[in-house]
C-alpha cells in the first residue's frame, strides 16, 4: 500500500542539487572543548546523556535492591540497620522510578523520535539542554543528601503522616520533595518535546496513520506526563509546606486529611507504571516487526490500544487505596477500570502474535529479550487482574505478591523490551555493532535470574510477609523463599553486568555499523551509523508506514538553508509543509538557568533566601536565553521532487 | 484442596468465611489466568515456529477480533466474580455480636473492649480474643501514623489512618490462635508489629472478658512485692498502666494483665521471664528505634520486678 | 567522555559517604542510661538558681549537649514533650501554669546544661524533678527540642502540633 507520488509524474522538474554536506556538518556541529559540551543543545547528545544518565542511575538502584536482597536473606539477619533499610528501599524505589525508567524513556525518545519522524532536532533545544540538567542536577542532589545519611526514608510512596514533619525529622522528605519537584520539570519539558516534534516536525508525507508505533507510544506517554506530573508536584509542594512553613494539609489534627495525600500521589503513580511501560510497546513494535521483516499487524488497533491505554491509566488510582475505607461502591468503579485496562494491551499482544505467524524470525537479541517481555509481562499483567479485585487485594495489598507483581509487569513489560531496544539501537546511536554472544547471554542470566527472584515473592505475599520490612522471624515459613530470591539476585546483577561488559567491548573493538544493518522499516535508519550531528542530509518525504522497505527511494525536501540550523514545519494532520523554522545553536544559559534554579529550590529547604538568590541568577540567565539572535520564519518556497 | 493449600498458608487456609471466600476467589482467578497464560504462549510458540507464511489478512483480523471477544468475556467474568465475593463479604457486616476497638501506634496495638460501665471497658495490647462463631467487628484508627490490621486467616485487610474510623468485620469459624501483622509502612518497627487473635469456645471468651475486668492481681510474695516498689520507683509509670496500683501512663500498653498474654513486643517474643528480662533492660537491642527505654536496674531490683510483671495473670 | 560522568557520580557519592553530619545523625540503640543520676531524687526546695543542689552526684560542670543541633533528638523531644505531659503545664511552648519555653526569658538559667539540670533536678513553685525518672539522654533530647522552640532557629521539620495529642475518637469525620 504505497502513499502517491509527492508530484505528478508528467510535471518534469529539474533535478536539484545535492545539500553540501560539509556546511551542514558546519551548521548544526555543536562546539568543541568543555564549555561546548556543556552548552550542546543537539537532540543526540542529549538524549545520549539521558540514557547514559539514567543506566548509571539504574545501577544504583541495582545495588540498593541487592543490598536489601542480602539483608532479606536469612530470618533476623544483622546485616543491615532498620534505618539504613529504610533509606534504601525508598532510594531503590525513588531511583527505579524517577530516575531512571521515566528518564530513559524519554531519553531514547528525544534521540529518536526526531530522526524516526524525519527532522533535524526539537523544536525547543535550549529547553530540551535544561530538562537535561535538571534531572542530572535533581538525581545527584538526592544521592548527595543520601550519601550524608540525609536519604529519605518513608517510602517512594512517602505516605503521611509518616512522611510529615512529627515524625520524619530532618531533611530527608525535603530533599525528596524537591528532587521530584526537579524530575519532573524534566519529565514535562521532555514530553512537550516530543509533542511539538511529533506534530509540527514531521517530514512532508508523513501523515498521521504512517506515524511509526514507536513515535505514537512516545507521543501518547508524553500526553501522560503532562497531565500526571503536576498532580505529584502539587503534592510534593504541599508537603513541603506542612514540613517547612507549618500549614496542615495533610495534618488531621487541624482539619486536614491523610488521604488526600494518597489520593493526590497515586493519581499521578498509576499513569507514572504506564509512562515507563507505554514507551516499551513501541520498543516491542520495533524489534518486533524488524525482527520478522513484516510491518506491525493492524496498525489502527495498534494506534489505538496505545491511546486509550494512556487515557484509562488515569482512571485506575484508588486500586492502591482498596485497604484505606473508601465506599464499596468507588471502589468497584476503579476494579472495573483496573480490568478492562487488560483489553487494550491485549489487542496489542494479538495483533503481535499476528503479525510473526507464520514468519522466519532472526533469532537476535533483541527478540529474545521481546520474548522475555511476553513471558514475563503476561504474568504481571494477569496477577494484576487479581490485583484489581477488592477482596483478593485486601488480602495481598502491602505483601510480596505486589513487589513480585509491579517487578513482572516493570521489569517484565520494561526492562526487557529496553535492553532489546538498546541492543537493537546501538548500532545506531554508536556505529558498531553488538556483541551477539554476550546479548544471548544477558538474555538468558536476566530472564532466569529474573525468574528465580521474583516468582516465589508470590508465594511469600500469599504465606503472609508485608512489605517494606527489614528483617522477619524465622519459623515463619519465609525463611528458603527468601533465600532463593537472593540467589536470583546474584544472576540478575550477573546480566547487568555482562551487558556493560557487552556494551564496553562493542564501543573499543565492535564492527563498524551500516546505516540499517537489521534491514528495519523506519527513518532513523537511513542515516549514518550514528547519525552526523544534521541528522539527514536532505529532509526525506515519505510515502508509507514503513519508508526503508519501499521499493522507490526516498524523496527528500530541498529549500531548506544549510548555513544556517533550519528545520521544516508542517501541518499536524497530513505532514504538509509549512514553513522553515531556525532553532537556536549552543548556549550555555540552560545550564546556567538550571543552576540556578537547583541553587534556589535545594537551598530553600534551608532558607527562603535562597529563592531570592536562585531567582537573582535565573532571571538573568533567561533574559539572556531569550535574547534574540535569529530573523523570523520564512516561507517555503520550493517543491519537494 | 487441603494438601494443594499447605503449599500456601496463612492467606488461603482459612479461618472465617470472609477469608474463605477471599480464598475460593483466589483459587477461580488462578486457574482462569493460567489459561490464559497457557493459551496465550500456545498461540506465541506456534506463530514463531511454523513456517506457513504471511497469513490472509482477514483471517488475522477474525482471529485478533475473536481473542478480544474472548479476553473481554473472561474479564468481564471475573469483575463479576470479585463483585459477588466483595458484596458477600459486605454483606456480613450487617450485625455484630461484638465491638472492639483498635488503635494503632508506632509499634504496637492497643485494644479496647467497651462496656456499659467504666470499669467494665478493658484496655490490652498486641492480643485480640474472640468468642468463635460470633460476628466481630473491630473499629479501627490510628494515634500516629498509617498502620494496617491483617490477620490474613480471617479477612482481609483494613487500614488504620490517624483521623478516621475504618471498620472490618469477621467471624472466627474455629477456634485458634492466628497471626496478623501491620502491613503498612509505619517506620523503624514496622517488621515487628504483630498482632495475634485468639477465637475461643464463647464460655471461655467470657471468662477471659471476665477476668480482664478485674483490677492488677496485688503482690503476693515479698519479691513481687519488691518488683512493685520498683515499677513505681522507675520511668516505667510514665507510659505504661497497671490498673489497682498508682501507674496509669497511657502512652505504652496496658500491663494490668500482662502474664496472660503469650507474646510481648507486639508479638515479637514470647512472654517468658527471661525474654521480659531482655524487653527490659534493652529494648532497643530487640527493637532498635522503638519508644520503650532501655533500663538499667541493678539485678535483684530487675528479678523482683519480671517476678512481679510474671504474676499479673 | 559519556562513562566517565558515571564514574564521577559514583565517586563523589563515595567521598560524601564518609562525611556524616550532625544534624542527621540517628542513634537508635541509644546506650542504657548511666546511673550518674540519682534514682529518688529529693522534692526540690526553696533555692535560688546559683547554689548547688545537695547531694546531688553528678559533676558541677555538666557537658555540653550531645544531641545539639539534631533533628532527631528535637523530634523525639518534641514526642518526649507531649508524653511525658510538659505540655501540661508549659503548653506548646507559650506556657501556661509554667513559664513560657520560647522566649528568651530563662528563669534558671537558658544554657543547654542549665535547662538539663532544670529538668533533672525540678525547680522551685512546681517543676518537677525528672531525674532518676527519665533517661539521661531523654533530658538531653528534651534539651534539644526546648532549644528548637527559640523562634530565631530554624531546626529541619519545626515543631507543630503533634497528631498524639488526636486521641482516637477526638473531632472524627467518621464515615
Amino acid at each position: 500500500m504505497r502513499g502517491a507520488r509527492f508530484a505528478p509524474a508528467q510535471e518534469r522538474v529539474p533535478v536539484p542539487p545535492e545539500p553540501d554536506v560539509a556546511v551542514l556538518e558546519r551548521t548544526w556541529r555543536q562546539p568543541r572543548g568543555i564549555v561546548g559540551w556543556l552548552a550542546s543543545v543537539d537532540h543526540k547528545a542529549i538524549g545520549r546523556r539521558y540514557i547514559v544518565t539514567a543506566l548509571g542511575f539504574f545501577l544504583l538502584g541495582g545495588i540498593e535492591a541487592f543490598l536489601m536482597r542480602l539483608q532479606l536473606a536469612r530470618p533476623e539477619n544483622t546485616l543491615i540497620n532498620p534505618d539504613l533499610y529504610n533509606q534504601l528501599f525508598t532510594m531503590h524505589g525513588t531511583t527505579m522510578m524517577f530516575l531512571f525508567a521515566v528518564p530513559v524513556m524519554e531519553g531514547l525518545g528525544i534521540y529518536f523520535v526526531p530522526l524516526m519522524v524525519g527532522t533535524r532536532n526539537v523544536p525547543f533545544p535550549k529547553l530540551n539542554a535544561l530538562g537535561y540538567w535538571l534531572y542530572l542536577f535533581g538525581g545527584l542532589f538526592l544521592y548527595g543528601g543520601f550519601a550524608r545519611n540525609a536519604g529519605p526514608d518513608a517510602g517512594w510512596f512517602s505516605y503521611v503522616p509518616l512522611a510529615g514533619p512529627q515524625y520524619s525529622s530532618g531533611h530527608r522528605i525535603d530533599i525528596w520533595a524537591q528532587m521530584i519537584t526537579f524530575t519532573e520539570f524534566s519529565a514535562l519539558i521532555g514530553a512537550v518535546q516530543i509533542l511539538v516534534t511529533v506534530f509540527k516536525l514531521r517530514a512532508p508525507g508523513m501523515s498521521l496513520q504512517r506515524i511509526p508505533l514507536f513515535v505514537w507510544a512516545e507521543t501518547a506517554t508524553s500526553a501522560m506526563v503532562v497531565f500526571a506530573m503536576p498532580a505529584v508536584m502539587l503534592a510534593s509542594s504541599l508537603l513541603i509546606l506542612d514540613r517547612t512553613t507549618g500549614t496542615h494539609f495533610f495534618n488531621p489534627a487541624e482539619g486536614g486529611d491523610a488521604l488526600l495525600w494518597q489520593h493526590l500521589f497515586w493519581f499521578f503513580g498509576h499513569p507514572e507504571v504506564y509512562l515507563i511501560f507505554i514507551p516499551a510497546l513501541g520498543m516491542v513494535s520495533v524489534i518486533l516487526s524488524t525482527a520478522v521483516q513484516r510491518p506491525i499487524f493492524g496498525y489502527l488497533a495498534m494506534v489505538l490500544s496505545l491511546v486509550t491505554t494512556a487515557f484509562m491509566g488515569f482512571g485506575l488510582w484508588v486500586h492502591h487505596m482498596f485497604a484505606t475505607g473508601l465506599p464499596q461502591l468507588g471502589e468497584s468503579f476503579f476494579t472495573a477500570a483496573s480490568m478492562i485496562i487488560a483489553l487494550p494491551t491485549g489487542v496489542q499482544i494479538f495483533c503481535w502474535i499476528a503479525t510473526l505467524w507464520g514468519s522466519r524470525p532472526r533469532w537476535e537479541p533483541p527478540l529474545l529479550f521481546v520474548l522475555g517481555f511476553f513471558a514475563v509481562f503476561l504474568i504481571g499483567g494477569l496477577t494484576g487482574v487479581m490485583l484489581a479485585s477488592v477482596p483478593l487485594d485486601l488480602q495481598v495489598h502491602d505483601t510480596f505478591f505486589v513487589v513480585a507483581h509491579l517487578h513482572y509487569v516493570l521489569i517484565g513489560g520494561a526492562v526487557f523490551p529496553l535492553f532489546g531496544a538498546l541492543h537493537h539501537w546501538f548500532p545506531k546511536m554508536t556505529g558498531r555493532m553488538p556483541g551477539r554472544t554476550l546479548g544471548y547471554w544477558t538474555f538468558a542470566l536476566l530472564f532466569t535470574g529474573f525468574n528465580l527472584t521474583f516468582f516465589p515473592l508470590h508465594n511469600l505475599g500469599l504465606r503472609g510477609m508485608p512489605r517494606r520490612t527489614y528483617t522477619y522471624p524465622a519459623g515463619l515459613g519465609w525463611d528458603r523463599l527468601n533465600l532463593l530470591a537472593t540467589c536470583g539476585a546474584v544472576l540478575m546483577a550477573a546480566a547487568v553486568v555482562l551487558l556493560l561488559v557487552n556494551a564496553a567491548r562493542s564501543l573499543r573493538r565492535g564492527e563498524p555499523a551500516a546505516a540499517n544493518p537489521w534491514g528495519a522499516e523506519t527513518l532513523e535508519w537511513s542515516t549514518s551509523s550514528p547519525p552526523p550531528a544534521y541528522g539527514f542530509a536532505s529532509i526525506p518525504v515519505v510515502a508509507s508506514r514503513s519508508p526503508l522497505w519501499d521499493e522507490s527511494p526516498l524523496g527528500r525536501v530541498v529549500g531548506l538553508e544549510d548555513d544556517c540550523p533550519e528545520v521544516l514545519v508542517t501541518h499536524p494532520i497530513d505532514a504538509e509543509p509549512s514553513h522553515h523554522e531556525e532553532l537556536p545553536r549552543a548556549s550555555i544559559w540552560p545550564l546556567v538557568v538550571a543552576l540556578a534554579v537547583t541553587v534556589g529550590f535545594i537551598g530553600s529547604i534551608f532558607s527562603p533566601l535562597w529563592i531570592v538568590i536562585g531567582a537573582a541568577v535565573a532571571i538573568p540567565g533567561a533574559v539572556a536565553w531569550y535574547w534574540p539572535t535569529h530573523p523570523e520564519p520564512r516561507q517555503l518556497e520550493e517543491a519537494a521532487r | 484442596m487441603t494438601s494443594l493449600a499447605a503449599l500456601f498458608p496463612a492467606t488461603l487456609e482459612p479461618a472465617a468465611p470472609e477469608a474463605a471466600r477471599i480464598a475460593a476467589l483466589y483459587w477461580n482467578f488462578l486457574w482462569v489466568c493460567t489459561a490464559v497464560y497457557v493459551l496465550v504462549a500456545v498461540f506465541l510458540l506456534l506463530g514463531l515456529l511454523r513456517r506457513a507464511g504471511t497469513p490472509d489478512r482477514r483471517v488475522s483480523s477474525r482471529a485478533v477480533g475473536a481473542a478480544f471477544v474472548v479476553s473481554a468475556l473472561v474479564l468481564f467474568g471475573l469483575l463479576l466474580l470479585s463483585l459477588r465475593a466483595g458484596r458477600a463479604i459486605e454483606s456480613d457486616r450487617s450485625a455484630s455480636d461484638l465491638d472492639i476497638e483498635v488503635i494503632g501506634h508506632q509499634w504496637w496495638w492497643e485494644i479496647r473492649y467497651p462496656g456499659t460501665r467504666p470499669d467494665e471497658q478493658v484496655t490490652t495490647a498486641n492480643e485480640i480474643h474472640v468468642p468463635v462463631g460470633r460476628t466481630v467487628r473491630l473499629k479501627l484508627s490510628s494515634d500516629d501514623v498509617i498502620h494496617s490490621f491483617w490477620v490474613p486467616s480471617l479477612n482481609g485487610k483494613t487500614d488504620l489512618i490517624p483521623g478516621r474510623w475504618n471498620y472490618q468485620t469477621f467471624r472466627a469459624s474455629r477456634a485458634g490462635v492466628f497471626h496478623g501483622r501491620c502491613a503498612e509502612f509505619c517506620g523503624y518497627q514496622h517488621a515487628h508489629m504483630a498482632v495475634l487473635v485468639v477465637a475461643q469456645p464463647p464460655e471461655d471468651f467470657r471468662g477471659w472478658l471476665a477476668a480482664q475486668r478485674q483490677p492488677s492481681r496485688p503482690p503476693a510474695t515479698d519479691v513481687e512485692k519488691h518488683g512493685l516498689d520498683v515499677f513505681l520507683g522507675s520511668p516505667c509509670i510514665l507510659c505504661h498502666t497497671i490498673r489497682g496500683t498508682g501507674a496509669s501512663g497511657r502512652k505504652a500498653p496496658d500491663l494490668t494483665h500482662l502474664a496472660s498474654r503469650m507474646t510481648i513486643a507486639a508479638a515479637t517474643l514470647q512472654n517468658g521471664p527471661a525474654q521480659l528480662g531482655g524487653w527490659i533492660s534493652d529494648s532497643q537491642g530487640i527493637k532498635p528505634g522503638n519508644h520503650m527505654p532501655p533500663n538499667s536496674l541493678p539485678g535483684p531490683d530487675l528479678i523482683a520486678l519480671i517476678s512481679y510483671l510474671g504474676s499479673l495473670r | 567522555m559519556q562513562p566517565k560522568r558515571v564514574a564521577g557520580l559514583l565517586l563523589a557519592a563515595g567521598i560524601c559517604a564518609g562525611a556524616g553530619c550532625r544534624q542527621v545523625s540517628r542513634e537508635l540503640r541509644t546506650p542504657a542510661p548511666a546511673s550518674t543520676l540519682p534514682r529518688h531524687a529529693p522534692a526540690s526546695e526553696l533555692l535560688p538558681a546559683s547554689a548547688p543542689i545537695g547531694g546531688s552526684d553528678f559533676p558541677a560542670l555538666l557537658g555540653e549537649n550531645p544531641y545539639a543541633g539534631n533533628a532527631y533528638a528535637a523530634s523525639e523531644g518534641q514526642r518526649l514533650f507531649e508524653w511525658y505531659n510538659c505540655s501540661g503545664c508549659h503548653f506548646r511552648g507559650g506556657g501556661g501554669m509554667g513559664p513560657a519555653l520560647m522566649d528568651s526569658r530563662w528563669l534558671y538559667g537558658g544554657k543547654p546544661s542549665d535547662i538539663f539540670r532544670t529538668i533533672v533536678d525540678g525547680r522551685p513553685n512546681g517543676m518537677p524533678a525528672w531525674g532518676g525518672r527519665i533517661p539521661e539522654y531523654q533530658v538531653w533530647e528534651l534539651v534539644t527540642y526546648v532549644e528548637s522552640l527559640d523562634a530565631g532557629k530554624r531546626l529541619a521539620a519545626p515543631p507543630g502540633p503533634r497528631e498524639d495529642h488526636l486521641q482516637a475518637g477526638d473531632g472524627q469525620v467518621s464515615r
